[in-house]
């Protein structure tokens, strides 16, 4: 089955990438750019660089744009699927959605009202057995922006290591944030895969940070060897 | 021991992650074990030790298993309770002469009791998630124990603890599959929470 995959460029959205190659083909990368940083389905810092990603994994990429607001951004992401059945006869889309039913359900009723199957392959995970394949299984994850208590201007482009991941699980139970960021807590993108020819190498970086919420804006990046 | 049927269009799917490891994930924190296979394994050697049986949901279009009834056949022969989520409810629909009909819900859906069960809240409303293409008509003798403004959320067979929901109890109604657990399968709860197996075809 061809499957497009809804990528954001962070470690939910590469990672079911990773499960869809294993078990079906996958056609092409599938993407959409928001103005609005506050954006209800598009998680948006660094969302430019999955042409990077497309490109060390060697798959195409469908880019659209989306001002962002509210409910408008279903009809973007809407002609992004249509774009991709057009261009590669997508037959389904893969989704990173973990425990969003707000997410989940629009992207949902998107594909049936186009008769394209919906695959959403970390839904109700367990949070820290995932969290754990991703660390033992080769992908390089930066954080890239946080919104939310207790998270400092440290954690911004820092790599999601098993230190990071042990500070993480304090978090949860003493914050309450979700381990994997569903929650909007933070956001990632990821350098490098096992799936990746190459790997994402970043050359330069702004962060901006104030009152728990910052963000990690990769200005300058490149593919090198691994 | 509950045997977790998996409903999805091939053994081994993108769906069996989305659709049959979270039910797994609420029968181990009940405590019991599960054995998972796909439809269109032959039960016999499935069924052996177990208490119940769940048959789990599907994605959006895959259905699929409604073109093989013939290897549910087996359900209605093992006397086991069983709950049927969404593509499993419309697998005991047909199988106890019922009719699936097209009709779709996506995403959160008030959901009315309109009977009293072990398996449901003893409050009258509650939301739950749906995700389904088709709804089942009410097979004969089998009672409505909920409903939506759209379909048969709920219903079960006169006699034995044979469950059908449309609504995928693991997304914020696991307590759903906690009841039909301790109400009807009593020695899989005592028994051995660790035991948990995978029959894949060769």
């Amino acid at each position: 089955m061809k499957l497009g995959v809804l990528c954001s460029g962070g470690k939910d959205s590469i990672f079911s990438c990773g499960m869809a190659m294993d078990r079906e083909e996958v056609a092409c990368l599938i993407t959409v750019h928001a103005e609005n940083e506050e954006s209800y389905l598009f998680h948006t810092p660094n969302v430019r660089l999955v042409r990077l990603q497309a490109e060390a994994a060697e798959l195409p990429l469908v880019e659209t744009e989306s001002a962002g607001r509210k409910e408008e951004e279903l009809a973007d992401l809407g002609r992004a699927l249509d774009l991709a059945r057009e261009r590669y006869g997508i037959e389904g889309v893969v989704t990173g959605a973990i425990l969003s039913v707000y997410q989940a359900s629009r992207i949902q009723r998107l594909c049936r009202e186009r008769s394209l199957w919906c695959f959403n392959p970390l839904w109700h995970t367990g949070q820290e057995t995932y969290m754990q394949a991703l660390i033992g299984t080769g992908y390089e994850i930066l954080v890239s922006g946080v919104f939310s208590a207790p998270f400092d201007a440290s954690w911004l482009g820092r790599r999601i290591d098993a230190r990071a991941l042990a500070l993480l699980k304090q978090y949860a139970e003493q914050y309450r944030i979700t381990l994997t960021g569903e929650g909007g807590e933070y956001e990632t993108f990821v350098a490098d895969a096992p799936f990746f020819n190459k790997r994402i190498e970043v050359m330069r970086a702004e962060s901006e940070y104030r009152n728990f919420r910052g963000v990690y804006r990769i200005t300058d990046a490149r593919l090198v060897e691994k | 021991m509950i045997l977790l049927v998996d409903l999805c269009y091939r053994d081994g799917s993108l769906g069996f992650e989305e659709f049959v490891l979270p039910i797994a994930r609420i029968i181990e924190r009940e405590g019991a074990g599960y054995r998972i296979v796909h439809y269109t394994r032959c039960p016999d050697q499935a069924t052996r030790d177990c208490d119940g049986i769940i048959l789990c949901g599907t994605p959006v279009m895959d259905n699929g298993f409604l073109g093989d009834l013939a290897s549910f056949s087996w359900i209605a022969e093992t006397g086991l309770p069983v709950l049927g989520i969404c593509a499993g409810m419309e697998v005991l629909a047909l199988l106890a002469g019922g009719r699936v009909i097209p009709c779709h819900e996506i995403g959160m859906t008030k959901i009315r009791v309109t009977a009293q069960d072990p398996i449901l809240p003893e409050n009258r409303a509650f939301e739950a998630y749906e995700l389904h293409g088709y709804a089942c008509t009410l097979p004969p003798g089998y009672h409505t124990l909920a409903e939506s403004d759209r379909c048969i959320q709920v219903f079960r067979d006169p006699v034995r603890p044979v469950y059908g929901v449309m609504f995928h109890p693991e997304v914020r109604n696991e307590w759903v599959v906690g009841r039909f657990l301790s109400a009807f399968c009593h020695p899989s709860l005592s028994g051995s929470p660790g035991d948990r197996s995978l029959l894949r075809s060769q």
